[in-house]
């Protein structure tokens, strides 16, 4: 009875529905079943979301009740999950749920099962903690005989399984793989490829495994251990180069045609595999000869065989051309490969145009004038309507972008970004252009005004280092000093024009630019101007749209300009209003102003003009406090001890445990016993930026003729060019060939200008700006920094030597120089010699001679100290003899020993000393590095531990 | 592939699957977004969509759009052809398919999804074998119960067909053909023509 009472109770609101939606009587005979499909019905009745709400409501709450009611049957459940689902789906919370999915896929039969586990992959996600409760379940049907129960467990593994149960069920799966049923084979190495992904090293030990799997007489079994094989290789190619010859033939045997026709996908066969070969194959080939001649002929079959005009042979192609591209270069295949992607460009199908203008960017760099050739396409589609190509027309132009078409191309991304509102590409674009205007500016009129563009369209969103970047650039300038002036006072006036418009705001970030640039540089312009600057800034101080980090910026700007200006009324006026400001920051800094404003002597020199880019001398060892010190110490205070002595006490009392950390934790630990390299905190705040420019400007190095290996972020992959150096600068045979073919191409432009149109010939004029440069000579271009030198002939078994110089930019662990030797016998062979030498710091490491007294004023004029505590063995607890190690091995210079404590001196070449302070303490080395290099503390400190630890 | 949606044109989510794990806010935020630009294009355009740090590859099937996301170094026409030979799988199912399949039976939906990818790879390229994995579980079905989908009961021409029926419909042609255009009817007209046929 009760049963009966609750199946009306439920199906209550169901009947309901039903009328609503007009299905009249019949839905009270429909099954529990079709629920779902009056559930669809009536939603899609109503006209507005309020109602949908409701009507979800009711039906989640009717089935939370079935689905709790212990009179529920299984094939409820099924149905009740099904809906469950279809309201997740919705967007409503159906979790009261989740549990009861895992209930059925446990307790249900086949049938149910399949839902239970359709809708815990659908509910639940990898880190949810109800999965756990699922994995007994999978170890039971992975046992099961039944074949379906195998692969729905199998099925389920693949798409969420908790990372640490997975030592649970592998030994099953790993089984699996010698299944009879290659229907289960493929399932377990998915699941097993799945692992991979998410626990690799769980999986180590069953890699000869998937060797079987690829040897597999299951097309489908082989195919799916090339997912693998594919993650494998991508993370290390050089492991599976043996497997080179299998991908071979398996290819040779896909692209002839030899696997059953069931795989062929409208009459291509297998092009999913062929794809992922392709794949597997350029990663392979890539930077090796010897690997990419065993892939020639295949690849040359492939580009071939695909002629069918479809889609899916478009797909091949496009890898195959990507593979060609990606391996070491074949004249013949990049010729045929070139032909595809003209293939693509000129299609008029518009997806085919998209990844032909993709492939372009891609070989752009190898091979310029590929985009000479399609150079009317590329103009087309720069105006094109649909802004997906237009964008990849701008990505492909952002390639071959040099100092001759900079302004136009400059000018086409401005056009994109006014256009365009999604965050992600302005921030993308904006790098891009102002990356571009840095690299390129043709004049300062121009660069500053896309600047501005830059900073007033990206807004809040570019990434910080775009105005770090340029506000380090105008204070280092370049070489020519009065061109530098000419810059900044450009831009002093261009924001100066910029904040006279009435009713405009900009971005905080391009206001905290402009206010550190009127604050360093409106002395450039006259001297009554500069209270009208000061003016401005305090009119953008009182003004409500601006945040507390950009007033910060403001009232540093002003601090700067108060000794220059005559008057004072305005700075009067605003210590005034700020000395009574709420906002904590503000009143200090107001207060800072005040009392140096008192003191106009000691705020010029604090404050001196054009000097960003100066070290600013810093009595870091607080010398003027001396005074006051020795008054509280005569008063009876306790002497001071810093605070690594403190610790050292403590660890000399307590010997228990070591809580230091072991090893190569030298960036942590370093930076905590670091002072603040300004005393005063008026001058952190106000010249933080200076004061890092300036230590910049200090360790920044010529490297004249020298391969930029290192740069402002450190080490400089050779991203830029992906198959490496050996194509960067084609050998000269090449470059005449293409020089002959830019030519042929420039006539042939010539021969049709006279039948063109007006707008033909504007493009033709938008072509000859963009692709200015392009020709042979770009090929250069491209490589900047590359020191050339020709030698001249040299006759047989003499040598000639041929020297540059190598200089460490910023301190750095390991880096590598390589280049090449190009030359050409007596036969005229030319020929290609490879070189790379490896380099470490210490390469770069001299001892500094010094005496102990200019040890002692050295010390205090830097900054950046770190301390380490390093413990000794045994053998070495003497501290004559650790120094003598130290020198040995780092060829550091032993100034001094007194007692027990040492100095050390070195330099970083040319002239970047760095000093050591040890101690020894019973067996802990105190060390303290000092240095007018910020990094190069840190580098020595971890050499320092490599030698005693290891030692 | 990090994701698959089926949604309607009028911005009504069909299916989801994902392949990586995304908590269900950043899903539903993702989900509402990625339906904004795709609605907003036009017909004559690319059907490749770079989409935050994703490409997106959709295509519109008569009033329903498929749309996979893949990451950078993917094939986009390959997974245009994958979305192609998934409709083709549900059309030889479900015999000439149209939305409101793929509403009523979701859930048969997602099991061919599963039986065709596997982790967002692509697991058996063979329609046959696919096919014939889900009409073996669909066995157990009938032996179990009498057929329960709205659809089977009140249109008899939505049943799935005999294993060796020859395809009928717009699958066959491989571009898109008008009479695939009407096949994924928009909802209205036919759910209502539907309703008046259970009544």
């Amino acid at each position: 009875m009760s049963d009966i009472v609750e199946k009306t109770l439920t199906a209550l609101p169901g009947l309901f529905l039903q009328n609503q939606a007009g299905g009249g009587p019949a839905a009270a005979k429909a099954p529990f079943s079709s629920r779902l499909g009056g559930l669809v019905r009536s939603i899609t009745a109503l006209t507005s979301k309020h109602e949908e709400e409701k009507l979800i409501q009711q039906e989640l709450s009717s089935l939370k009740a079935t689905v709790s009611a212990p009179t529920t049957t299984l094939k409820m459940m099924k149905e009740c999950m099904v809906r469950l689902m279809y309201c997740e789906m919705l967007g409503y919370d159906a979790s009261f749920g989740y549990i009861h999915a895992i209930k059925l896929a446990q307790q249900g039969n086949l049938l149910e099962k399949r839902v239970g586990y359709l809708a815990v992959s659908l509910f639940l996600h990898e880190s949810h903690e109800l999965l756990l409760l699922l994995v007994n379940t999978v170890v039971k049907d992975l046992q099961s005989t039944n074949l379906i129960e195998v692969c729905m467990a199998l099925t389920i593994v693949s798409q969420i399984f908790p990372r640490e149960m997975i030592p649970a069920v592998l030994p099953l799966i790993e089984d699996k793989l010698q299944h009879s049923k290659e229907i289960i084979r493929r399932k377990a190495v998915l699941a097993l490829y799945k692992f991979h992904l998410i626990a690799p090293n769980q999986v180590q030990h069953i890699h000869v495994k998937f060797r079987k799997a690829l040897c597999d007489r299951d097309v489908g079994v082989m195919a799916a251990s090339l997912h693998i094989y594919f993650r494998m290789i991508k993370e290390n190619s050089s492991g599976y180069k043996d497997l080179t010859g299998s991908f071979v033939t398996i290819l040779k045997q896909v692209v002839g045609g030899k696997l059953p026709v069931d795989f062929n996908y409208h009459s291509v066969p297998a092009p999913w595999l062929q794809i992922q070969l392709l794949r597997i194959l350029g990663l392979l080939g890539k930077d090796d000869q010897r690997t990419s001649e065993l892939m020639y002929d295949v690849l040359d079959e492939s580009l071939r065989r695909a002629e069918l005009n479809h889609n899916v042979t478009y797909a091949i192609l496009f890898e195959c051309v990507h593979t060609v591209y990606s391996i070491y270069p074949k004249s013949e295949l990049l010729e045929k490969a070139a032909k595809c992607i003209g293939k693509f460009v000129l299609s008029p199908k518009i997806n085919l145009k998209y990844l032909g203008l993709k492939a372009l960017t891609y070989v752009i760099q190898q091979d310029p004038t590929l985009a000479l050739q399609h150079q009317m396409t590329i103009i087309e589609c720069l105006d094109h309507p649909d802004p997906i190509i237009k964008r990849e027309t701008l990505e492909l132009l952002y390639r071959i972008t040099n100092t001759q078409n900079v302004t136009v191309i400059v000018q086409k991304m401005l056009d994109y970004l006014h256009q365009s509102k999604e965050e992600y590409i302005i921030v993308n674009l904006v790098g891009k252009i102002a990356e571009l205007a840095e690299k390129y500016a043709p004049d300062n009129a121009w660069f500053i005004q896309t600047m501005n563009a830059v900073f007033s369209v990206g807004g809040d969103v570019i990434h910080p280092d775009i105005p770090n970047n340029f506000l380090r650039l105008l204070a280092e300038g370049f070489d020519d000093e009065a061109e530098d002036q000419q810059l900044r006072l450009y831009a002093v006036q261009s924001y100066l024009t910029l904040l006279d418009v009435e009713n405009v705001f900009y971005p905080q970030r391009f206001l905290q630019v402009m206010s550190w640039v009127l604050g360093e540089y409106s002395y450039l312009l006259d001297k009554e101007m500069t209270e009208e600057v000061i003016t401005k800034l305090y009119r953008l101080l009182m003004s409500d749209s601006i945040s507390s980090e950009t007033k910060a910026w403001l009232i540093a700007a002003v601090t700067k300009l108060t000794p220059q200006a005559h008057s004072s009324n305005i700075v009067e006026k605003l210590i005034q209003e700020f000395t009574v400001s709420l906002d904590t920051c503000m009143r200090q800094h107001a207060f800072e102003l005040k009392h140096l404003h008192e003191n106009m002597e000691l705020m010029k020199s604090l404050l001196p003009v054009d000097k960003s880019c100066e070290d600013m001398m810093v009595d870091a060892s607080l010398s003027f406090l001396d005074g006051f010190v020795a008054e509280g110490l005569s008063q009876g205070a306790a002497p001071y001890k810093p605070h690594h002595q403190r610790q050292e006490e403590k660890l000399s009392q307590e010997k228990g445990l070591n809580f230091e950390p072991y090893g190569l934790s030298f960036s942590s630990s370093g930076f905590t016993g670091r002072q603040s390299p300004a005393g005063i905190s008026l001058g952190s705040d106000v010249s933080g930026n200076s004061a890092d420019t300036g230590l910049k400007e200090t360790s920044s190095l010529k490297l004249e003729g020298i391969k930029k290996l290192w740069g402002k972020e450190g080490y400089l992959p050779k991203k830029e060019n992906k198959t490496g150096d050996e194509t960067e600068a084609p050998v000269p045979q090449e470059t005449t060939i293409m020089e002959n073919v830019d030519q042929a191409v420039t006539k042939k432009d010539q021969s049709q200008v006279l039948t063109q149109t007006k707008e033909e010939k504007e493009k033709q004029l938008l072509a000859s700006s963009l692709f200015v440069g392009l020709g042979s000579e770009s090929s250069v271009n491209l490589i900047t920094e590359q020191p050339e030198c020709c030698l001249s002939i040299t006759e047989a078994e003499n040598t000639k030597i041929f020297q540059y110089s190598v200089q460490m930019e910023k301190p750095f662990m390991q880096g590598n120089l390589c280049g090449f030797v190009n030359y050409q016998t007596v036969d005229t062979l030319s020929a290609q010699l490879e070189f790379s030498v490896n380099l470490s710091l210490l390469d770069f490491i001299r001892p500094l001679k010094i005496s102990t007294e200019d040890f002692g004023k050295l010390w205090l004029t830097f900054a950046n100290d770190v301390k380490q505590n390093v413990k000794m063995s045994d053998s070495q607890a003497a501290l004559p003899s650790t120094l003598e190690t130290l020198e040995q091995k780092l060829r550091l210079h032993v100034v001094d020993i007194i007692g027990n404590e040492g100095l050390l001196a070195c330099q970083l070449l040319p002239s970047t000393p760095c000093l050591v302070h040890c101690r020894v303490y019973a067996d802990i080395l105190a060390l303290w590095f000092r240095s007018s290099c910020s990094t190069l503390p840190d580098y020595l400190l971890y050499q320092c531990q490599k030698v005693i630890e290891g030692s | 592939m990090r994701f698959m949606l089926l949604f309607s044109r009028q911005g009504k989510l069909r299916l989801q699957k994902w392949y990586l794990a995304t908590s269900d806010k950043e899903r539903k935020k993702m989900v509402r977004e990625l339906m904004q630009v795709v609605l907003a294009r036009k017909p004559k355009m690319c059907s490749f969509l770079e989409w935050r740090d994703l490409k997106v590859v959709y295509k519109r099937y008569a009033s329903l759009y498929f749309c996979c996301a893949i990451e950078g170094q993917d094939n986009e026409l390959i997974t245009l052809e994958l979305i192609h030979r998934y409709v083709e799988l549900l059309d030889k199912y479900f015999g000439s398919v149209c939305e409101l399949d793929i509403i009523f039976n979701f859930e048969k939906a997602y099991f061919i999804l599963d039986e065709f990818l596997m982790g967002g790879d692509v697991q058996d390229t063979s329609k046959k074998s696919v096919l014939k994995a889900i009409e073996q579980a669909d066995l157990l079905q009938e032996e179990d119960e009498s057929p329960r989908s709205v659809l089977e009961e009140h249109a008899p021409a939505a049943s799935p067909p005999p294993p060796c029926c020859p395809r009928r419909g717009w699958a066959l042609q491989h571009s898109l053909s008008p009479p695939l255009a009407s096949r994924f009817l928009s909802l209205h007209p036919r759910l209502q023509e539907r309703g008046d046929r259970a009544a």
